[in-house]
């Protein structure tokens, strides 16, 4: 959100500042996604090949505070969760060990299809799902809202005023969003009772609440916003000029969007989804209270483990959930370079 | 379950060292003690906390923590309270880890007056169901850091009971109208996405057990210890009910249940009593419907940790010997709860509230809750009557099975389903 703001409405006239900000822009969004090798990686090669010992020290002295946090607060947890992964435990201890026992029971049944597909498949399919369909919805919404803003609305005040207003549900809880909803969508809510009213239909709807239409509801609802962001931020460096040269080489208004908006707003697009997936994946409250507790999700299955003690059962299923979202975050970046596109 | 190496506590004694680095400069040298009390939000009372500061002069931190994390904190934390609210089952996981004490019974002055639940399983004479962790199998210690379980009486008890209470099915009596008698109804289809149970999996697959019995589907040796195989016959029950839509949602707190049950959500469900309460108090009409199959019963008493000495050691006891002295437990009658020792709880109630709460008489006058709001009318009778009928009537307790393991599996299983 930072990064857009200091950089001036690429209008027209303005073309040259626009240009000049851009490379500046890469680099600022660079290090902000990627804070492990944007200002990390650089001291080591200083290292290996500078004689003169004054100039080696100083940036490795100036990168070691965010090493250090790193190192105590990224890399270390997510080591230990790995080793813990391998350990036995009981009831009430923790035995350290190298034992597969935490992922053989993972995936249990999982080789045989004749009973239907094992607990741990199910769950992931379940979460998956969830994940795409919220995915879907939030990537079209934040489009189109970013879109709006970018090419609709004329001045940049109102467009920093709507902008804003995006943001106003963020001044409360999300719990609080979250939970705000069930009153709605109950049995005896306001939206059932409107239905009546109007005939719509001749009984309450159970399906608006404790389904999965209720969780990806209250999913896009919170997560929207985080794909507006960054799909706004790059519209915002899209040259108006292409789309008129669209428009003057005869591309209907889908074709522009099409062919013009949406491979120039990828970068946006990207880092959208991977905000989205990753919080999606990993989610079991709003699964737990808007599913009413009886939608899979891996994020609750890790829960029910942790609170029964059964830690090294947790960190393997943290450690496989882990896996799958770098891969999918894999494929993701692989599609688009957000770096060299941004 | 010997284990070598490194346990736990072991594992986590850098962080809870640094913890009580951090805890050590509240203490004060001199001046007013303060206790840091953890337990479920069930006997947290802001009534109890400005009564023992005004009679002991003891400050009560309340921490309420879930019944999941009452067990995590005292296997992992043990430095992180000074007193421990914890229900009997969980002493099968936290005796074990050496992290609390055994209570000397000669510092608690009412040891002996203690209710024949805790001590023989008995009420007024006659023997309870002891299916499932029952207290007076986990009272003792055989020595005060001992980290099994003692068979029969000694001086070193592993909690103080404070409260304990039988728990049934919460209904909607406007919504249902017809009688409920049995365990059985949770699955009956009539109620086909109005059900709902606990989503906590030791005390739900207990329910559900009561509802396989009900249904004659399997009578269980003891269903706070089941098998193997008959987990996996109550998860298929449970499964095939949740398939066919019977559950509107899983509850996993308090206030779940109420919201669930109140806004019509649900018309039949595991309950607490407080719960059905609190919905009654919303003016919503709800029964706490004794069944014929009996209660699932659940006691909580506290623990010390074995870390505590000096003036906290001394305050804790202060602490306890209070709360069993007679106005603690009038307060928690009131609530609905039993308390530990009763003769000196009736002292501190009036006889109509004795009389309504506790013989199962109709209230001669209206009934206040501690703050002044009318909870029942005169006339009105407590569901279930008295004392002795509803602990009479207990079934089993909440348990911590051996199986506990494959058990939380199967409920993750069930919830994928």
């Amino acid at each position: 959100m930072s990064s857009s703001r200091p950089e001036p409405v690429p209008m027209p006239e303005g073309r040259g500042a626009a240009t000049l900000a851009a490379p500046e822009a890469v680099l600022e969004a660079g290090a902000v996604t990627v804070p492990k090798a944007g200002p990390v990686a650089p001291p080591a090669p200083v290292l290996a090949a500078a004689p003169p010992p004054r100039r080696a020290w100083a940036p490795l002295l100036q990168a070691a505070p965010l090493w250090l946090v790193l190192l105590l607060f990224f890399v270390f947890p997510l080591l230990a969760t790995g080793v813990v992964s391998l350990w036995n435990y009981t009831e009430y201890s923790l035995v350290p060990d190298v034992t597969q026992r935490n992922y053989v029971e993972m995936f249990e049944g999982c080789g045989t299809l004749s009973d239907g597909l094992c607990t741990t498949f199910r769950t992931y399919l379940s979460t998956l799902r969830l994940c795409g369909m919220v995915w879907a919805t939030t990537l079209l919404l934040g489009f189109t809202v970013a879109y709006f803003l970018c090419f609709h609305i004329r001045s940049d005040g109102m467009r920093m005023a709507l902008f804003l207003l995006c943001t106003a549900p963020f001044l409360t809880s999300n719990v609080i969003r979250m939970i705000s909803w069930i009153p709605l969508l109950g049995r005896e809510g306001v939206v059932n009772h409107a239905l009546l009213a109007m005939r719509l239909v001749d009984q309450p709807q159970d399906w608006l609440l404790f389904s999965e239409f209720s969780v990806v509801l209250a999913f896009v609802h919170l997560y929207t916003l985080f794909v507006v962001v960054p799909v706004f931020n790059s519209m915002m460096r899209i040259d108006h000029r292409l789309l008129e040269a669209a428009r003057d080489a005869g591309a209907s208004a889908w074709q522009t969007i099409w062919h013009v908006v949406v491979p120039l707003a990828k970068p946006g697009l990207v880092i959208g989804s991977i905000f989205v997936i990753v919080l999606v994946m990993g989610d079991f409250v709003t699964i737990g209270v808007m599913g009413g507790q009886q939608i899979a999700s891996v994020g609750k299955v890790i829960q029910v483990q942790m609170s029964y003690l059964q830690f090294p059962a947790a960190a393997a299923q943290a450690v496989v959930l882990l896996a799958l979202v770098l891969v999918i975050i894999a494929v993701m970046t692989k599609l688009v370079d957000i770096r060299r596109e941004l | 379950m010997d284990h070598t190496g490194i346990g736990r506590r072991g594992a986590l004694k850098a962080a809870a060292g640094i913890a009580a680095g951090l805890a050590a400069p509240a203490v004060h040298a001199q001046g007013a003690v303060s206790l840091r009390y953890v337990g479920t939000a069930v006997n947290q009372h802001q009534g109890i906390k400005e009564k023992v500061k005004e009679d002991l002069g003891i400050t009560l931190d309340y921490i309420p923590v879930t019944s999941d994390d009452v067990v995590r904190r005292a296997v992992t934390q043990p430095n992180s309270f000074d007193i421990l609210d914890s229900e009997y089952w969980m002493l099968k996981k936290i005796i074990p880890s050496g992290n609390l004490v055994g209570m000397d019974a000669k510092k608690i002055k009412l040891a002996g007056e203690i209710t024949s639940v805790f001590l023989k399983g008995e009420v007024g004479g006659k023997t309870i169901g002891g299916q499932g962790t029952a207290p007076w199998k986990v009272l003792y210690l055989p020595a005060a850091s001992a980290k099994t379980f003692a068979p029969s009486q000694t001086e070193y008890l592993t909690l103080i009971p404070t409260t304990y209470n039988a728990d049934t099915l919460g209904i909607r009596p406007d919504k249902i109208g017809r009688p409920i008698s049995s365990w059985a109804e949770l699955l009956n289809p009539q109620f086909k996405g109005r059900a709902s149970i606990l989503n906590i999996p030791s005390i739900g697959i207990m329910d559900a057990a009561m509802v396989v019995e009900a249904t004659g589907q399997h009578k269980y040796a003891d269903k706070g210890n089941m098998t193997k195989a008959e987990i996996d016959l109550t998860m298929k029950v449970l499964t095939e009910a949740k398939r066919a839509g019977q559950f509107r949602a899983f509850w996993k707190d308090f206030n779940e249940s109420v919201n669930l049950m109140a806004s019509g959500e649900t018309v039949i469900q595991s309950m607490w009593s407080p719960a059905v309460t609190k919905v009654r108090s919303m003016g919503v009409p709800c029964v706490y419907q004794p069944l014929k199959e009996g209660y699932r019963a659940w006691a909580a008493g506290f623990g010390l940790p074995k870390t505590l000495s000096g003036r906290k050691l001394d305050a804790a006891y202060e602490f306890i010997n209070w709360f069993l002295s007679g106005w603690a437990g009038a307060f928690l009658n009131r609530q609905g709860y039993y308390s530990a020792v009763l003769s000196t709880a009736k002292a501190n109630m009036q006889p109509y509230e004795w009389d309504f709460w506790m013989e199962g008489k109709p209230a001669a006058q209206d009934i206040k809750a501690p703050d002044g709001t009318v909870m029942e009318k005169a006339g009105a009778v407590r569901d279930g009557g008295s004392f002795e009928a509803r602990m009479g009537a207990v079934a089993c307790w909440n348990a911590v099975m051996d199986e506990n393991d494959y058990m939380v599996r199967k409920w993750n299983e069930f919830i994928a389903a």
